[in-house]
Protein backbone atom coordinates (compact mmCIF):
# COMPACT_ATOMS: atom_id res chain seq x y z
CA UNK A 1 0.00 0.00 0.00
CA UNK A 2 1.37 3.63 -0.43
CA UNK A 3 1.98 5.92 2.12
CA UNK A 4 -1.35 8.15 0.99
CA UNK A 5 -3.19 5.11 1.53
CA UNK A 6 -2.12 3.83 4.68
CA UNK A 7 -3.05 7.31 5.92
CA UNK A 8 -6.53 7.14 4.43
CA UNK A 9 -7.32 3.87 5.75
CA UNK A 10 -5.82 5.31 9.18
CA UNK A 11 -8.10 8.28 9.09
CA UNK A 12 -11.13 6.21 7.99
CA UNK A 13 -10.79 3.77 10.64
CA UNK A 14 -10.49 6.47 13.64
CA UNK A 15 -13.35 7.89 12.11
CA UNK A 16 -15.60 4.68 12.37
CA UNK A 17 -14.44 3.96 15.98
CA UNK A 18 -14.49 7.46 17.70
CA UNK A 19 -17.97 7.84 16.16
CA UNK A 20 -18.80 4.17 16.77
CA UNK A 21 -17.64 5.30 21.04
CA UNK A 22 -19.85 8.15 20.92
CA UNK A 23 -23.09 5.87 19.96
CA UNK A 24 -21.67 3.92 22.85
CA UNK A 25 -21.29 6.30 25.73
CA UNK A 26 -25.15 7.67 24.34
CA UNK A 27 -27.00 3.82 24.47
CA UNK A 28 -24.72 3.57 28.15
CA UNK A 29 -26.37 6.31 29.30
CA UNK A 30 -29.88 5.50 28.50
CA UNK A 31 -29.01 1.74 29.79
CA UNK A 32 -28.18 3.24 33.24
CA UNK A 33 -31.36 5.03 33.46
CA UNK A 34 -33.48 2.10 32.83
CA UNK A 35 -31.72 -0.28 34.82
CA UNK A 36 -32.32 2.38 37.62
CA UNK A 37 -35.67 3.11 36.85
CA UNK A 38 -36.39 -1.06 36.13
CA UNK A 39 -34.77 -1.83 39.59
CA UNK A 40 -37.41 1.00 41.01
CA UNK A 41 -40.27 -0.54 39.69
CA UNK A 42 -39.27 -4.20 40.19
CA UNK A 43 -38.76 -3.58 43.88
CA UNK A 44 -40.74 -0.91 44.63
CA UNK A 45 -44.34 -2.54 42.69
CA UNK A 46 -44.55 -5.84 45.48
CA UNK A 47 -44.54 -3.91 48.38
CA UNK A 48 -47.59 -1.31 47.34
CA UNK A 49 -50.54 -1.82 48.91
CA UNK A 50 -53.28 0.44 50.46
CA UNK A 51 -52.11 -0.33 53.58
CA UNK A 52 -48.76 1.02 53.00
CA UNK A 53 -50.13 3.69 51.29
CA UNK A 54 -52.72 4.80 54.06
CA UNK A 55 -50.62 3.87 57.11
CA UNK A 56 -48.00 5.42 59.39
CA UNK A 57 -44.75 3.79 60.05
CA UNK A 58 -44.78 0.56 62.39
CA UNK A 59 -42.01 -1.15 64.56
CA UNK A 60 -40.36 -3.39 62.18
CA UNK A 61 -42.28 -7.10 61.41
CA UNK A 62 -45.93 -5.07 61.75
CA UNK A 63 -46.48 -3.48 58.41
CA UNK A 64 -46.80 -0.05 58.29
CA UNK A 65 -46.97 2.81 55.95
CA UNK A 66 -45.94 6.12 54.69
CA UNK A 67 -49.57 7.54 54.32
CA UNK A 68 -48.41 10.43 57.18
CA UNK A 69 -44.79 10.84 54.67
CA UNK A 70 -47.20 11.97 51.50
CA UNK A 71 -49.30 14.01 53.45
CA UNK A 72 -46.41 15.69 54.93
CA UNK A 73 -44.57 16.10 51.63
CA UNK A 74 -47.80 17.53 50.34
CA UNK A 75 -48.11 19.65 52.75
CA UNK A 76 -44.50 21.27 52.41
CA UNK A 77 -44.68 21.39 48.59
CA UNK A 78 -48.05 23.11 48.97
CA UNK A 79 -46.75 25.50 51.36
CA UNK A 80 -43.51 26.35 49.14
CA UNK A 81 -45.40 26.61 46.11
CA UNK A 82 -47.67 29.21 48.01
CA UNK A 83 -44.79 31.23 49.04
CA UNK A 84 -41.71 30.26 45.81
CA UNK A 85 -44.38 30.95 43.01
CA UNK A 86 -45.56 34.48 43.94
CA UNK A 87 -42.55 35.70 44.55
CA UNK A 88 -40.41 33.36 41.89
CA UNK A 89 -43.17 34.93 39.13
CA UNK A 90 -42.95 38.27 40.20
CA UNK A 91 -39.32 38.35 40.63
CA UNK A 92 -39.06 36.94 37.18
CA UNK A 93 -41.25 39.85 35.67
CA UNK A 94 -39.19 42.39 37.10
CA UNK A 95 -36.26 40.58 35.28
CA UNK A 96 -37.75 40.57 32.11
CA UNK A 97 -39.61 43.85 32.21
CA UNK A 98 -37.60 46.06 34.06
CA UNK A 99 -34.33 43.97 34.24
CA UNK A 100 -32.27 45.33 31.62
CA UNK A 101 -29.63 47.38 33.82
CA UNK A 102 -26.83 46.74 36.69
CA UNK A 103 -29.77 46.19 39.23
CA UNK A 104 -31.50 43.23 37.34
CA UNK A 105 -27.99 41.44 36.43
CA UNK A 106 -27.14 42.03 39.81
CA UNK A 107 -30.58 40.10 41.02
CA UNK A 108 -29.92 37.61 37.76
CA UNK A 109 -26.10 36.53 39.05
CA UNK A 110 -27.61 36.12 42.50
CA UNK A 111 -30.52 34.01 41.86
CA UNK A 112 -28.10 31.48 39.47
CA UNK A 113 -26.00 31.72 42.29
CA UNK A 114 -28.70 30.51 44.44
CA UNK A 115 -29.72 27.95 42.33
CA UNK A 116 -26.38 26.57 42.50
CA UNK A 117 -25.86 26.90 45.81
CA UNK A 118 -26.49 22.75 47.60
CA UNK A 119 -29.68 22.33 49.10
CA UNK A 120 -27.56 21.26 52.16
CA UNK A 121 -27.30 24.75 53.13
CA UNK A 122 -30.56 26.35 52.69
CA UNK A 123 -31.84 23.63 55.28
CA UNK A 124 -28.93 24.86 57.36
CA UNK A 125 -29.87 28.33 57.02
CA UNK A 126 -33.70 27.63 57.78
CA UNK A 127 -32.32 25.62 60.98
CA UNK A 128 -30.28 28.57 62.44
CA UNK A 129 -33.55 31.42 61.35
CA UNK A 130 -36.13 29.44 62.14
CA UNK A 131 -35.82 26.25 63.46
CA UNK A 132 -33.58 27.41 66.63
CA UNK A 133 -35.65 30.77 67.31
CA UNK A 134 -38.87 28.19 67.21
CA UNK A 135 -36.92 25.44 69.46
CA UNK A 136 -38.41 22.51 67.10
CA UNK A 137 -38.27 21.56 63.68
CA UNK A 138 -41.72 21.31 62.09
CA UNK A 139 -43.47 21.55 58.64
CA UNK A 140 -42.83 25.40 58.34
CA UNK A 141 -39.18 24.97 58.18
CA UNK A 142 -39.15 22.38 55.35
CA UNK A 143 -41.95 24.46 53.52
CA UNK A 144 -40.13 27.61 53.70
CA UNK A 145 -36.83 25.81 53.29
CA UNK A 146 -38.45 23.81 49.99
CA UNK A 147 -39.76 27.93 48.76
CA UNK A 148 -36.23 29.33 48.99
CA UNK A 149 -34.92 26.46 46.37
CA UNK A 150 -37.76 27.54 44.02
CA UNK A 151 -38.02 31.45 43.92
CA UNK A 152 -34.63 31.54 41.95
CA UNK A 153 -35.32 28.33 39.93
CA UNK A 154 -39.20 29.72 39.05
CA UNK A 155 -37.82 33.33 38.94
CA UNK A 156 -35.42 32.46 35.90
CA UNK A 157 -37.85 30.18 34.13
CA UNK A 158 -40.35 32.66 34.24
CA UNK A 159 -37.71 36.09 32.57
CA UNK A 160 -36.85 33.49 29.88
CA UNK A 161 -40.63 32.65 29.36
CA UNK A 162 -41.86 36.53 28.84
CA UNK A 163 -38.96 37.39 26.80
CA UNK A 164 -40.50 34.76 24.53
CA UNK A 165 -43.35 36.97 23.98
CA UNK A 166 -43.06 39.41 20.48
CA UNK A 167 -42.74 43.20 21.76
CA UNK A 168 -45.06 44.10 19.13
CA UNK A 169 -48.08 42.70 21.43
CA UNK A 170 -46.03 44.84 23.80
CA UNK A 171 -46.47 47.86 21.45
CA UNK A 172 -49.70 47.53 20.48
CA UNK A 173 -51.12 47.86 23.72
CA UNK A 174 -49.23 50.54 24.88
CA UNK A 175 -50.45 52.15 21.56
CA UNK A 176 -53.85 51.76 22.66
CA UNK A 177 -52.86 53.76 25.72
CA UNK A 178 -52.98 50.95 28.18
CA UNK A 179 -50.48 51.55 31.38
CA UNK A 180 -47.67 49.75 31.61
CA UNK A 181 -48.37 47.42 34.48
CA UNK A 182 -51.95 46.39 32.84
CA UNK A 183 -50.05 45.68 29.31
CA UNK A 184 -47.56 43.34 31.87
CA UNK A 185 -50.51 41.99 33.87
CA UNK A 186 -53.22 41.44 31.16
CA UNK A 187 -51.36 40.73 28.07
CA UNK A 188 -47.49 39.84 28.30
CA UNK A 189 -48.44 37.54 31.34
CA UNK A 190 -51.40 35.75 30.20
CA UNK A 191 -49.36 34.81 26.71
CA UNK A 192 -46.53 33.93 28.89
CA UNK A 193 -48.81 31.79 30.88
CA UNK A 194 -48.30 28.35 29.90
CA UNK A 195 -44.87 28.70 29.66
CA UNK A 196 -44.80 29.91 33.21
CA UNK A 197 -47.04 27.08 34.74
CA UNK A 198 -44.81 24.31 32.95
CA UNK A 199 -41.62 25.96 34.47
CA UNK A 200 -43.77 25.94 37.58
CA UNK A 201 -44.75 22.41 37.39
CA UNK A 202 -40.99 21.65 37.33
CA UNK A 203 -39.80 23.03 40.00
CA UNK A 204 -42.72 21.56 41.87
CA UNK A 205 -41.42 18.17 40.65
CA UNK A 206 -37.71 19.06 41.79
CA UNK A 207 -38.77 20.29 45.10
CA UNK A 208 -40.96 16.85 46.04
CA UNK A 209 -37.51 15.00 45.40
CA UNK A 210 -35.15 17.40 47.66
CA UNK A 211 -34.12 15.51 51.05
CA UNK A 212 -31.19 17.59 52.16
CA UNK A 213 -33.10 20.72 53.25
CA UNK A 214 -35.63 18.62 55.26
CA UNK A 215 -33.50 16.62 56.92
CA UNK A 216 -32.94 18.68 60.21
CA UNK A 217 -36.03 21.67 59.30
CA UNK A 218 -39.07 19.62 59.37
CA UNK A 219 -36.92 16.21 60.77
CA UNK A 220 -39.93 13.18 60.86
CA UNK A 221 -42.66 11.81 62.40
CA UNK A 222 -44.24 8.88 63.00
CA UNK A 223 -47.63 10.06 63.38
CA UNK A 224 -50.00 11.91 60.76
CA UNK A 225 -49.63 15.60 61.41
CA UNK A 226 -51.55 17.93 59.72
CA UNK A 227 -50.20 21.27 61.43
CA UNK A 228 -47.22 23.09 60.33
CA UNK A 229 -45.67 24.13 63.71
CA UNK A 230 -44.69 20.31 64.21
CA UNK A 231 -42.21 18.20 63.11
CA UNK A 232 -43.26 17.08 59.63
CA UNK A 233 -42.88 13.47 57.20
CA UNK A 234 -41.86 13.43 53.70
CA UNK A 235 -41.79 11.03 51.51
CA UNK A 236 -37.79 11.45 50.62
CA UNK A 237 -36.59 11.54 54.43
CA UNK A 238 -38.58 8.68 54.51
CA UNK A 239 -37.05 6.66 52.21
CA UNK A 240 -33.42 7.89 53.84
CA UNK A 241 -34.25 6.23 56.90
CA UNK A 242 -35.88 3.12 55.33
CA UNK A 243 -32.64 2.80 53.14
CA UNK A 244 -30.15 2.72 56.33
CA UNK A 245 -32.34 1.40 58.32
CA UNK A 246 -30.85 -2.43 58.97
CA UNK A 247 -33.86 -4.68 57.86
CA UNK A 248 -35.07 -5.99 54.90
CA UNK A 249 -38.73 -4.91 55.38
CA UNK A 250 -37.44 -1.30 56.03
CA UNK A 251 -35.44 -1.86 52.46
CA UNK A 252 -38.65 -3.34 50.64
CA UNK A 253 -40.42 -0.37 51.98
CA UNK A 254 -38.00 2.71 51.15
CA UNK A 255 -38.27 1.12 47.46
CA UNK A 256 -41.82 1.34 46.90
CA UNK A 257 -42.13 4.45 48.74
CA UNK A 258 -39.18 5.60 45.86
CA UNK A 259 -41.12 3.78 43.59
CA UNK A 260 -43.93 6.21 44.27
CA UNK A 261 -41.92 9.43 44.77
CA UNK A 262 -40.29 8.61 41.20
CA UNK A 263 -43.45 7.95 39.62
CA UNK A 264 -44.33 11.41 40.32
CA UNK A 265 -41.65 13.28 39.42
CA UNK A 266 -41.38 11.04 36.22
CA UNK A 267 -45.20 11.64 35.44
CA UNK A 268 -44.63 15.58 35.56
CA UNK A 269 -41.54 15.99 33.63
CA UNK A 270 -43.41 13.46 30.97
CA UNK A 271 -46.28 15.52 30.94
CA UNK A 272 -44.38 18.62 30.35
CA UNK A 273 -42.62 17.63 27.61
CA UNK A 274 -45.78 16.86 26.09
CA UNK A 275 -47.16 20.43 26.20
CA UNK A 276 -44.24 22.13 25.38
CA UNK A 277 -43.61 19.71 22.42
CA UNK A 278 -47.03 19.82 20.89
CA UNK A 279 -46.34 24.01 20.31
CA UNK A 280 -42.85 24.05 18.68
CA UNK B 1 -39.15 50.57 28.89
CA UNK B 2 -40.86 54.07 28.54
CA UNK B 3 -41.45 54.95 32.31
CA UNK B 4 -45.13 55.97 33.68
CA UNK B 5 -46.00 57.87 36.35
CA UNK B 6 -49.36 56.45 36.99
CA UNK B 7 -50.03 55.21 40.59
CA UNK B 8 -50.43 51.64 39.06
CA UNK B 9 -47.00 51.32 37.39
CA UNK B 10 -45.81 52.23 40.85
CA UNK B 11 -47.44 49.76 42.63
CA UNK B 12 -46.87 47.44 40.12
CA UNK B 13 -42.75 48.12 39.91
CA UNK B 14 -42.64 47.92 43.54
CA UNK B 15 -43.83 44.77 44.55
CA UNK B 16 -41.91 43.00 41.57
CA UNK B 17 -39.00 44.98 43.03
CA UNK B 18 -39.63 43.65 46.28
CA UNK B 19 -40.09 40.23 44.57
CA UNK B 20 -36.54 40.55 42.98
CA UNK B 21 -34.79 42.15 45.72
CA UNK B 22 -35.66 39.12 48.14
CA UNK B 23 -33.76 37.21 46.10
CA UNK B 24 -30.47 38.97 46.87
CA UNK B 25 -31.87 38.98 50.72
CA UNK B 26 -31.96 35.60 50.90
CA UNK B 27 -28.24 35.00 49.91
CA UNK B 28 -27.40 37.71 52.02
CA UNK B 29 -28.78 36.19 54.73
CA UNK B 30 -27.67 32.94 53.92
CA UNK B 31 -23.83 34.30 54.14
CA UNK B 32 -24.53 36.41 56.92
CA UNK B 33 -25.96 33.70 59.22
CA UNK B 34 -23.19 31.24 58.49
CA UNK B 35 -20.58 33.44 59.02
CA UNK B 36 -22.21 34.50 62.53
CA UNK B 37 -22.93 30.60 63.23
CA UNK B 38 -19.54 29.90 62.76
CA UNK B 39 -17.85 32.91 64.53
CA UNK B 40 -16.74 30.08 67.68
CA UNK B 41 -14.70 27.91 65.93
CA UNK B 42 -13.49 30.51 63.51
CA UNK B 43 -12.17 32.39 66.81
CA UNK B 44 -11.04 29.52 68.27
CA UNK B 45 -9.20 27.48 65.83
CA UNK B 46 -8.60 30.02 63.04
CA UNK B 47 -7.82 29.21 59.03
CA UNK B 48 -5.83 26.24 60.29
CA UNK B 49 -9.26 24.67 60.79
CA UNK B 50 -9.20 23.89 56.67
CA UNK B 51 -6.31 21.69 56.86
CA UNK B 52 -6.38 20.01 60.24
CA UNK B 53 -6.60 16.70 60.19
CA UNK B 54 -8.17 15.27 63.39
CA UNK B 55 -11.89 14.96 64.04
CA UNK B 56 -13.40 14.02 66.66
CA UNK B 57 -16.32 15.63 68.43
CA UNK B 58 -16.57 14.34 71.56
CA UNK B 59 -13.00 15.63 72.37
CA UNK B 60 -13.57 18.58 70.40
CA UNK B 61 -11.00 18.09 67.29
CA UNK B 62 -12.17 19.68 64.77
CA UNK B 63 -10.35 19.05 61.57
CA UNK B 64 -12.01 19.60 58.23
CA UNK B 65 -9.15 18.19 56.02
CA UNK B 66 -10.12 14.63 55.30
CA UNK B 67 -13.67 16.34 54.16
CA UNK B 68 -12.14 18.55 52.24
CA UNK B 69 -10.07 15.56 50.86
CA UNK B 70 -13.23 13.25 50.46
CA UNK B 71 -15.21 16.14 48.63
CA UNK B 72 -12.29 17.39 46.36
CA UNK B 73 -11.36 13.32 45.55
CA UNK B 74 -14.89 11.93 44.58
CA UNK B 75 -15.94 15.29 43.04
CA UNK B 76 -12.66 14.45 40.27
CA UNK B 77 -13.31 10.91 40.21
CA UNK B 78 -17.02 11.64 39.06
CA UNK B 79 -15.30 14.48 36.20
CA UNK B 80 -13.02 11.92 35.32
CA UNK B 81 -15.57 9.50 34.59
CA UNK B 82 -18.66 11.84 33.79
CA UNK B 83 -16.74 13.95 31.25
CA UNK B 84 -15.68 11.60 28.52
CA UNK B 85 -19.05 10.11 28.70
CA UNK B 86 -21.26 13.00 28.48
CA UNK B 87 -18.50 14.75 25.81
CA UNK B 88 -19.15 11.52 23.43
CA UNK B 89 -23.26 11.74 24.30
CA UNK B 90 -23.25 15.29 23.36
CA UNK B 91 -20.97 14.73 20.22
CA UNK B 92 -23.75 12.05 19.21
CA UNK B 93 -26.85 13.71 19.88
CA UNK B 94 -25.42 17.40 17.73
CA UNK B 95 -23.07 15.92 15.27
CA UNK B 96 -24.18 12.42 14.35
CA UNK B 97 -27.51 11.28 15.48
CA UNK B 98 -30.50 12.03 13.12
CA UNK B 99 -33.29 13.94 15.07
CA UNK B 100 -35.55 11.25 15.34
CA UNK B 101 -32.66 9.00 17.44
CA UNK B 102 -31.42 12.56 19.05
CA UNK B 103 -34.87 13.47 20.63
CA UNK B 104 -35.69 10.36 22.59
CA UNK B 105 -32.57 9.56 23.59
CA UNK B 106 -31.79 13.75 25.29
CA UNK B 107 -34.79 12.85 26.63
CA UNK B 108 -33.93 9.79 28.65
CA UNK B 109 -30.83 11.55 29.62
CA UNK B 110 -32.74 15.27 30.72
CA UNK B 111 -34.52 12.50 32.57
CA UNK B 112 -31.65 11.03 34.59
CA UNK B 113 -31.46 14.70 36.12
CA UNK B 114 -34.93 14.44 37.37
CA UNK B 115 -34.47 11.49 39.65
CA UNK B 116 -34.21 12.52 43.23
CA UNK B 117 -30.69 12.53 44.90
CA UNK B 118 -32.46 10.05 47.24
CA UNK B 119 -33.47 7.72 44.83
CA UNK B 120 -29.95 7.49 43.59
CA UNK B 121 -28.82 7.00 47.07
CA UNK B 122 -31.23 3.71 47.42
CA UNK B 123 -29.96 2.28 44.39
CA UNK B 124 -25.81 3.00 45.01
CA UNK B 125 -26.50 1.05 48.38
CA UNK B 126 -28.67 -2.16 47.14
CA UNK B 127 -27.02 -2.22 43.80
CA UNK B 128 -23.95 0.02 42.91
CA UNK B 129 -22.46 -0.88 45.60
CA UNK B 130 -22.94 -5.03 45.69
CA UNK B 131 -22.25 -4.81 42.11
CA UNK B 132 -18.82 -3.10 42.65
CA UNK B 133 -17.96 -5.52 46.07
CA UNK B 134 -18.60 -8.64 44.09
CA UNK B 135 -17.54 -7.81 40.33
CA UNK B 136 -16.02 -5.07 39.46
CA UNK B 137 -13.30 -4.48 43.01
CA UNK B 138 -12.25 -7.81 42.52
CA UNK B 139 -11.37 -7.28 38.74
CA UNK B 140 -9.35 -3.98 39.26
CA UNK B 141 -7.79 -5.89 42.19
CA UNK B 142 -6.87 -8.75 40.34
CA UNK B 143 -5.12 -6.43 36.94
CA UNK B 144 -4.53 -3.28 39.24
CA UNK B 145 -4.18 -4.29 42.57
CA UNK B 146 -0.53 -3.07 42.54
CA UNK B 147 -1.97 0.37 42.54
CA UNK B 148 -2.62 1.49 45.92
CA UNK B 149 -5.82 3.17 44.88
CA UNK B 150 -7.22 -0.26 44.33
CA UNK B 151 -6.05 -2.37 47.44
CA UNK B 152 -8.26 -2.55 50.51
CA UNK B 153 -11.27 -4.35 51.83
CA UNK B 154 -13.97 -4.25 49.59
CA UNK B 155 -17.01 -3.44 51.09
CA UNK B 156 -18.19 -2.26 48.18
CA UNK B 157 -19.06 1.28 50.65
CA UNK B 158 -16.48 4.16 49.93
CA UNK B 159 -14.91 6.46 47.63
CA UNK B 160 -15.27 4.68 44.22
CA UNK B 161 -19.12 4.00 45.07
CA UNK B 162 -19.21 7.66 45.81
CA UNK B 163 -17.72 8.97 42.56
CA UNK B 164 -19.10 6.72 40.58
CA UNK B 165 -22.82 7.49 41.70
CA UNK B 166 -21.94 11.18 41.56
CA UNK B 167 -20.98 10.48 37.76
CA UNK B 168 -24.13 9.28 36.62
CA UNK B 169 -25.77 11.96 38.46
CA UNK B 170 -23.72 15.06 36.96
CA UNK B 171 -23.50 13.47 33.23
CA UNK B 172 -26.87 14.58 32.67
CA UNK B 173 -26.27 18.85 33.48
CA UNK B 174 -22.74 18.09 31.86
CA UNK B 175 -24.04 16.90 28.07
CA UNK B 176 -26.40 19.60 28.06
CA UNK B 177 -23.64 22.23 28.36
CA UNK B 178 -21.86 20.60 26.04
CA UNK B 179 -24.49 20.05 24.10
CA UNK B 180 -25.46 23.78 23.50
CA UNK B 181 -22.06 24.64 23.19
CA UNK B 182 -21.77 22.41 20.04
CA UNK B 183 -25.03 24.08 18.64
CA UNK B 184 -23.92 27.53 19.06
CA UNK B 185 -20.76 26.67 16.78
CA UNK B 186 -21.75 28.15 13.69
CA UNK B 187 -22.38 25.22 10.69
CA UNK B 188 -19.98 27.58 8.51
CA UNK B 189 -16.72 25.67 10.80
CA UNK B 190 -18.33 21.83 9.79
CA UNK B 191 -18.83 22.97 6.20
CA UNK B 192 -15.56 24.26 5.76
CA UNK B 193 -14.02 20.89 7.23
CA UNK B 194 -16.05 18.86 5.33
CA UNK B 195 -15.33 20.27 2.46
CA UNK B 196 -11.78 20.30 2.85
CA UNK B 197 -12.10 16.46 2.73
CA UNK B 198 -12.33 16.06 6.63
CA UNK B 199 -13.68 12.90 8.02
CA UNK B 200 -16.47 12.96 10.09
CA UNK B 201 -14.84 12.54 13.23
CA UNK B 202 -11.87 15.50 12.19
CA UNK B 203 -14.66 17.60 11.83
CA UNK B 204 -16.09 16.70 14.92
CA UNK B 205 -12.81 17.54 16.31
CA UNK B 206 -12.15 21.15 15.02
CA UNK B 207 -15.96 21.83 16.16
CA UNK B 208 -15.01 20.86 19.91
CA UNK B 209 -11.63 22.93 19.83
CA UNK B 210 -13.08 25.77 18.87
CA UNK B 211 -16.21 25.03 21.92
CA UNK B 212 -13.22 24.63 23.62
CA UNK B 213 -13.55 27.68 26.52
CA UNK B 214 -17.66 26.47 26.79
CA UNK B 215 -16.99 22.68 27.45
CA UNK B 216 -14.90 24.10 30.08
CA UNK B 217 -17.28 25.58 31.41
CA UNK B 218 -19.69 22.56 31.41
CA UNK B 219 -16.61 20.50 33.15
CA UNK B 220 -16.84 23.52 36.15
CA UNK B 221 -20.32 23.19 36.41
CA UNK B 222 -20.09 19.54 36.48
CA UNK B 223 -17.66 20.18 39.56
CA UNK B 224 -20.07 22.28 41.18
CA UNK B 225 -22.48 20.09 41.19
CA UNK B 226 -20.17 17.29 42.34
CA UNK B 227 -19.11 19.54 45.45
CA UNK B 228 -22.12 20.11 46.84
CA UNK B 229 -24.41 16.94 46.20
CA UNK B 230 -25.65 15.08 49.47
CA UNK B 231 -28.19 12.75 50.36
CA UNK B 232 -26.68 10.03 47.26
CA UNK B 233 -23.26 10.62 48.38
CA UNK B 234 -24.00 10.57 52.13
CA UNK B 235 -25.75 6.95 51.54
CA UNK B 236 -22.72 5.16 49.71
CA UNK B 237 -19.05 6.52 50.76
CA UNK B 238 -18.96 5.01 53.92
CA UNK B 239 -19.24 8.15 56.39
CA UNK B 240 -15.65 8.23 57.67
CA UNK B 241 -13.44 11.17 58.52
CA UNK B 242 -9.90 9.22 56.84
CA UNK B 243 -7.80 10.10 54.35
CA UNK B 244 -6.78 6.69 52.71
CA UNK B 245 -5.07 6.01 49.09
CA UNK B 246 -7.63 3.29 48.57
CA UNK B 247 -10.59 4.50 46.32
CA UNK B 248 -12.49 1.54 48.62
CA UNK B 249 -11.74 2.79 51.80
CA UNK B 250 -15.15 5.10 53.28
CA UNK B 251 -14.63 8.54 53.07
CA UNK B 252 -16.35 11.64 54.20
CA UNK B 253 -17.47 14.60 52.12
CA UNK B 254 -18.38 18.54 53.41
CA UNK B 255 -21.96 17.67 52.19
CA UNK B 256 -22.37 14.19 53.79
CA UNK B 257 -21.07 15.12 56.85
CA UNK B 258 -23.09 18.02 57.07
CA UNK B 259 -26.06 15.58 56.48
CA UNK B 260 -25.20 13.11 58.83
CA UNK B 261 -24.24 14.87 61.65
CA UNK B 262 -25.99 18.25 61.93
CA UNK B 263 -28.93 17.33 63.92
CA UNK B 264 -26.43 15.54 66.43
CA UNK B 265 -24.81 18.49 66.93
CA UNK B 266 -25.72 20.03 70.08
CA UNK B 267 -23.24 21.80 71.70
CA UNK B 268 -22.35 25.31 70.31
CA UNK B 269 -18.70 24.36 69.24
CA UNK B 270 -20.05 21.33 66.95
CA UNK B 271 -22.57 22.99 65.57
CA UNK B 272 -20.46 25.75 64.55
CA UNK B 273 -17.79 23.76 63.31
CA UNK B 274 -20.07 22.13 60.79
CA UNK B 275 -21.77 25.93 60.04
CA UNK B 276 -18.08 26.65 59.03
CA UNK B 277 -17.37 23.80 56.69
CA UNK B 278 -21.24 24.75 55.08
CA UNK B 279 -19.38 28.46 54.50
CA UNK B 280 -16.30 26.74 53.09
CA UNK B 281 -18.94 24.70 50.90
CA UNK B 282 -20.91 27.55 50.50
CA UNK B 283 -18.09 29.61 48.96
CA UNK B 284 -16.46 27.02 46.90
CA UNK B 285 -19.70 26.25 44.63
CA UNK B 286 -20.30 30.31 44.54
CA UNK B 287 -16.81 30.54 42.77
CA UNK B 288 -16.95 27.51 40.78
CA UNK B 289 -20.44 28.10 39.60
CA UNK B 290 -19.74 31.77 39.08
CA UNK B 291 -16.18 30.79 36.43
CA UNK B 292 -18.51 28.29 34.90
CA UNK B 293 -21.03 30.83 34.08
CA UNK B 294 -18.33 32.81 32.64
CA UNK B 295 -17.24 30.08 30.72
CA UNK B 296 -20.01 29.04 29.27
CA UNK B 297 -21.25 32.67 28.05
CA UNK B 298 -17.83 32.93 26.04
CA UNK B 299 -19.25 30.29 23.94
CA UNK B 300 -22.70 29.58 23.62
CA UNK B 301 -24.22 33.41 25.15
CA UNK B 302 -25.88 34.95 27.65
CA UNK B 303 -28.90 32.90 27.18
CA UNK B 304 -27.55 29.21 27.42
CA UNK B 305 -25.35 30.03 30.23
CA UNK B 306 -28.10 31.47 32.36
CA UNK B 307 -30.31 28.19 31.35
CA UNK B 308 -27.97 25.41 33.01
CA UNK B 309 -26.34 27.84 36.21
Amino acid sequence: MTEAATVHSKRRITNLVMTSLTAICAVFATTVLLIILGFIAYQGISSISWEFLTDTPKPVGEGGGIGNAIVGSAMMTLLAAIIGLPVGIAAGVYLAEFGKNWYGNTIRFIADTLIGVPSIIIGIFIYTVVVMPMGRQSGLAGGLALAIIMIPIVARTTEEMINLVPNSMREGALALGAPQWRVSWNIVLPAAMSGIATGAMLAIARITGETAPLLFTALNSRFYNFYYDQPMSSLTVQIYNFATGPFEVEHAMAWAATLLLVGFILFINIIVRYLTRKKH
Amino acid sequence: MAQSSTLGDKVYRTILFVAASSILLIVAAIFYMMVQSSMPTLQRFGIGFLWAREWNPSQELFGALPFIYGTVVSSLLALLIAVPISLGIAVFLVEQAPKKIARPIAFMIELLAAIPSVVYGLWGIFVLAPFIREYLGPVLQDNLGFLPIFQGRLTGIGMLTGGIILAIMITPIVTAVVRDVLEAVPNTQREAALALGATKWETTMIVLGNAASGIAGAVVLGLGRAVGETMAVTMVIGNSPQISASLFEPAYTIASVLAANFADATDEIYLSALIEMALVLFLVTVVINGLAKLLIMSVAGRANASKHT
